[in-house]
């Protein structure tokens, strides 16, 4: 990896000076991510800001769900009883997610702010519109298995590989940020932004921006939310495809819905094409098939990838019979 | 996450939001005084002090930021033990503690454990007496090359220590992040469950 300075924030207010100081400053906290990718070159900051020291990593309850540190790590939430108890889908993703060793690094924050896997970003030696702008993009027509279904552009078909920001979008959570206008709220489906033109932009944060917590509301849903993974290995492996799905049924009724997929496109992908096909329905087997239908509307493969429209039909399906307690 | 070019007027703005009182866009003296107090100090990316515990001795080493702890216990303490196996943090034999956490130490920044207690495989046996893990890896024959076995062994004491359950399909998945290429899984799981039982 490229050489760097190397400064440790003792204040949220330094730790953003020190970062808009310098135009290539990054922020490292688990580095599971960010030290990954310096490796490869993808990553060449001149200074690391570590926030690891910054008050940001408790996980506290209140009346309307939970609030979590941006510095917890996935192995602390996922440990954590009320957020087990309350949003069963989000400990679900983080148990299917990367490994233990890596879990005790990785920070929810740095979570929902990783990269793409996609080979071709990581590799330097090819054309990649988010890794270098106006590159062009060598999955179009090279190997795509992983790639997204839907929601890409001309320019980026990545998929995003964080489970955990997939079963958030099961919670109406909301994303904590500092930055140069103070402290902001950022609903989490409205936090990553899809690649159009500019795939190199990849979430709504300004540079330099911080997030300091990501907090999980709570509805009727959220406690029987389910997360199904699909991947090519048993364990320690990105999801092909994932679905995230929270049902509130009563009287047999389906009264609300939130699916939510992996793996098919270049962000956490909300379906509300799916929940509309949920609400006021039945919660049986018919609905949930019609659901999975309206899931894949308007999917569409680049070749090796084409398997994935069917393979999340099924996984809807699936993940919804589960969260209906008829799986 | 890129990074533009950060202008005098947006870091300024930076600057107000980080709590500084500016009543001008352009960069006053004062302003620039206030912000200099609040960047923080950096080092690098020449050597640097780094103050290092690794299995109960303090070391001071002095390395440039971007060495990984790996690299820095194998080359700069001389403490191989620990592995290299991918460099990329997905196969698992760089694995050491760190304040009693299984981590991959080829994605730690040997900077970043600073003031935070290491333990590699070379500090789990009390001088010829086998750590439990040790033993029943031994009395399993939990390995057929070596090359990935500190870091199952590192990874198995934490698993125990994290109290998971050790029925055969889960200590298959809290085992997951250490890769064994000979595929001696089968003898891996019998020693993480034998030292399960002993320790239990």
């Amino acid at each position: 990896m490229n050489a760097f300075r190397y400064a440790r924030a003792r204040d949220v207010a330094g730790a953003m000076a020190t970062v808009a100081a310098d135009p290539r400053a990054k922020y490292v906290a688990g580095g599971t991510n960010v030290v990954d990718l310096m490796k490869e070159y993808v990553e060449q900051p001149s200074l690391l800001v570590d926030i690891t020291a910054l008050p940001l990593r408790a996980i506290t309850h209140s009346s309307d769900g939970v609030r979590i540190g941006a510095l917890a790590t996935m192995s602390e939430v996922a440990d954590h009883p009320e957020v087990a108890a309350l949003f069963p889908a989000v400990v679900q993703a983080l148990l299917l997610s990367a490994s233990p060793q890596l879990r005790n690094m990785a920070t929810i924050g740095g979570n929902v702010m990783q990269r793409t896997r996609c080979a071709y970003f990581r590799d330097i030696s090819q054309p990649c519109n988010k890794r270098a702008p106006g590159s062009g993009c060598a999955a179009l027509r090279g190997v795509n298995r992983q790639h997204a279904v839907v929601g890409g552009s001309e320019q980026c078909i990545c998929t995003h590989p964080s489970d955990l920001a997939v079963a958030l979008l099961t919670t109406d959570a909301i994303v904590h940020a500092q930055g140069r206008t103070g402290e902001r709220q950022i609903p989490f489906d409205r936090f990553h932004v899809l690649p159009g033109a500019t795939p190199q932009r990849e979430t709504v944060l300004e540079s330099g921006e911080l997030i300091t917590a990501i907090q999980l509301l709570k509805s009727p849903l959220t406690k029987s939310s389910y997360y199904l993974k699909v991947r090519d290995r048993a364990s320690y492996e990105f999801a092909l495809v994932s679905v995230a799905a929270g049902l509130d049924v009563a009287g047999g009724a389906v009264r609300a819905a939130r699916v939510a997929l992996g793996g098919v496109a270049p962000t956490p992908w909300r379906s509300h094409e799916a929940e509309t096909a949920l609400v006021g329905q039945p919660a049986n087997a018919a609905t949930f098939a019609a659901a999975a239908q309206a899931a894949t509307r308007g999917m569409r493969g680049y070749g090796e990838n084409d398997f994935k429209v069917a393979l999340t039909r099924r996984a809807v399906a699936r993940a919804l019979a589960h969260a209906g307690g008829i799986g | 996450m890129s990074f533009g070019k950060v202008t005098r007027r947006r870091f300024l703005v930076r600057a107000a939001a980080a709590g500084i009182v500016v009543g001008t866009p352009r960069l006053s003296a004062a302003a620039q005084a206030v912000a200099s107090v609040l960047v923080v100090p950096a080092s690098g990316p020449g050597p640097i002090p780094v103050m290092l515990n690794v299995n109960g001795a303090v070391h001071a080493l002095k390395i440039e930021p971007r060495v990984t702890l790996l690299d820095a216990l194998r080359e700069r303490l001389q403490l191989t033990g620990t592995k290299k196996g991918c460099d990329q943090g997905t196969c698992g034999a760089c694995t050491v503690l760190v304040d009693g956490r299984r981590v991959n130490s080829c994605l730690t920044l040997a900077v970043m454990a600073q003031g935070k207690k290491v333990t590699t495989v070379e500090g789990l046996a009390n001088g010829d007496q086998l750590h439990p893990v040790q033993a029943a890896f031994l009395q399993h024959d939990g390995f057929q090359c070596g090359y990935c076995t500190p870091g199952q062994i590192m990874s198995a004491v934490a698993l125990l220590a994290e109290k998971r359950p050790t029925d055969e399909a889960s200590v298959r998945e809290w085992m997951s992040g250490n890769i064994c290429r000979c595929g001696a899984y089968p003898n891996i799981v019998a020693a993480v469950r034998a030292a399960a039982g002993s320790a239990s």
